[in-house]
């Protein structure tokens, strides 16, 4: 097993939490955008990857994928179905969010796609790819 | 090892700089948004039928957009009463309506028609003192509003005609549009002379007040 594959990795995907996680943080704390329930949703299932990740890097982890793996799925589901909210795919009646914020609001609509559920969703998807990766160069090799 | 170690506190480093840094200019962008606006639109701020507490002539005036319904306004009302007191006669407050909450309308509104018997100070303070009662969040009992009006001396048949004056809505909703065109997200917001008080808190207003008065001295 490469021992500096597994850093390499392991560190990509504890980068992606942190910009993922201040991101939000910013979007929050800083631009005062309330987050609606489902941003909570894929809020709880990001944090805590930015505190897993740090550890295997230092630990060299080789099971991440069963600490990270149910976290990173749930959240890309939950990110995902908000996306198809947005999009207006699924009515926004049928969602959870029924007082409060809407989670229909979009916030930031950079080039006409980037929302704050699209950039989500992308940070999800960046660590089930990372994750596949793993899995294929360090767990899966001998 | 070492470089590996480094690497990830050098990143982690970065990205809270990257943060703050950020953080930083956005936050100094705003302000200045905010002022320009407070600038050019300083009727916005204050209304003729606004209630006024303290000195009508006073030099420095606090508006503040508050709601009957908020725990942190009721926390800042007797903050904000000392504040006028200590200052004697230089400092006015000028109240204007933010109704955030599920039955903050229907709270201002016997509040406004309170006013026309002239006890509207009387019932404000009422209002913020039995909070808990009826505007407890998880269990709000705004009806018990009514029981504790006979105490002030107002005449309650006369308040559930009063509060349905169009003049009061219309006043109430005067008070909502400003507060969303002066960026009012929060409750209590606060402005003296004019200037937003950036950061939150008894000590800061406290300070944003002494100095105003002491800039005019």
């Amino acid at each position: 097993m490469s021992n500096k594959n597994a850093y390499n990795i392991l560190f990509t995907g504890w980068l992606i939490a942190l910009i993922a996680s201040l991101g939000s943080l910013f979007f929050s704390e800083i631009m005062e955008f309330v987050p609606c329930t489902l941003c909570w949703y894929q809020r709880v299932f990001m944090y805590p990857l930015v505190f897993i990740f740090f550890v295997s890097i230092y630990k060299i982890e080789k099971n991440i994928l069963l600490y990270a793996g149910p976290l990173i799925i749930i959240g890309w589901i939950f990110s995902f179905y908000h996306n198809l909210v947005q999009l207006k795919i699924i009515p926004e009646e049928a969602s959870p969010c029924v007082q409060g914020i809407p989670c229909s609001i979009k916030y930031i609509n950079w080039l006409g796609f980037i929302t704050i559920p699209a950039l989500s969703l992308f940070a999800f998807t960046l660590l089930i790819i990372t994750m596949i990766v793993f899995y294929r160069r360090v767990y899966h090799e001998k | 090892m070492k470089n590996r170690e480094k690497m990830i506190a050098l990143t982690a480093f970065i990205m809270v700089a990257l943060f703050a840094g950020a953080a930083y200019y956005f936050k100094n962008k705003k302000a200045e948004e905010q002022r320009l606006i407070l600038e050019n639109n300083r009727k916005r701020l204050v209304k003729d039928y606004s209630p006024v507490y303290g000195n009508t002539n006073a030099p420095v005036e606090i508006v503040e957009f508050l709601d009957p319904e908020c725990e942190s306004c009721k926390k800042f009302y007797p903050f904000v009463k000392k504040i006028l007191n200590n200052f004697n006669g230089k400092v006015k407050l000028v109240v204007r309506y933010a109704p955030f909450h599920k039955n903050s309308i229907f709270a201002l509104k016997i509040l406004e028609a309170a006013r026309n018997q002239n006890k509207y100070w009387e019932t404000m303070t009422t209002l913020f003192e039995m909070q808990p009662q009826w505007g407890d969040h998880h269990n709000p009992k705004p009806m018990l509003i009514w029981n504790y009006l006979p105490d002030l001396g107002l005449d309650i048949s006369q308040i559930k005609i009063d509060m349905e004056s169009d003049e009061i809505m219309n006043r109430i909703n005067t008070d909502i549009e400003d507060g969303k065109f002066l960026n009012v997200k929060k409750t209590p917001t606060f402005f003296v002379n004019g200037r937003p008080l950036q950061e939150f808190g008894y000590r800061q207003l406290f300070d944003l007040v002494k100095k105003t008065v002491e800039e005019l001295d």
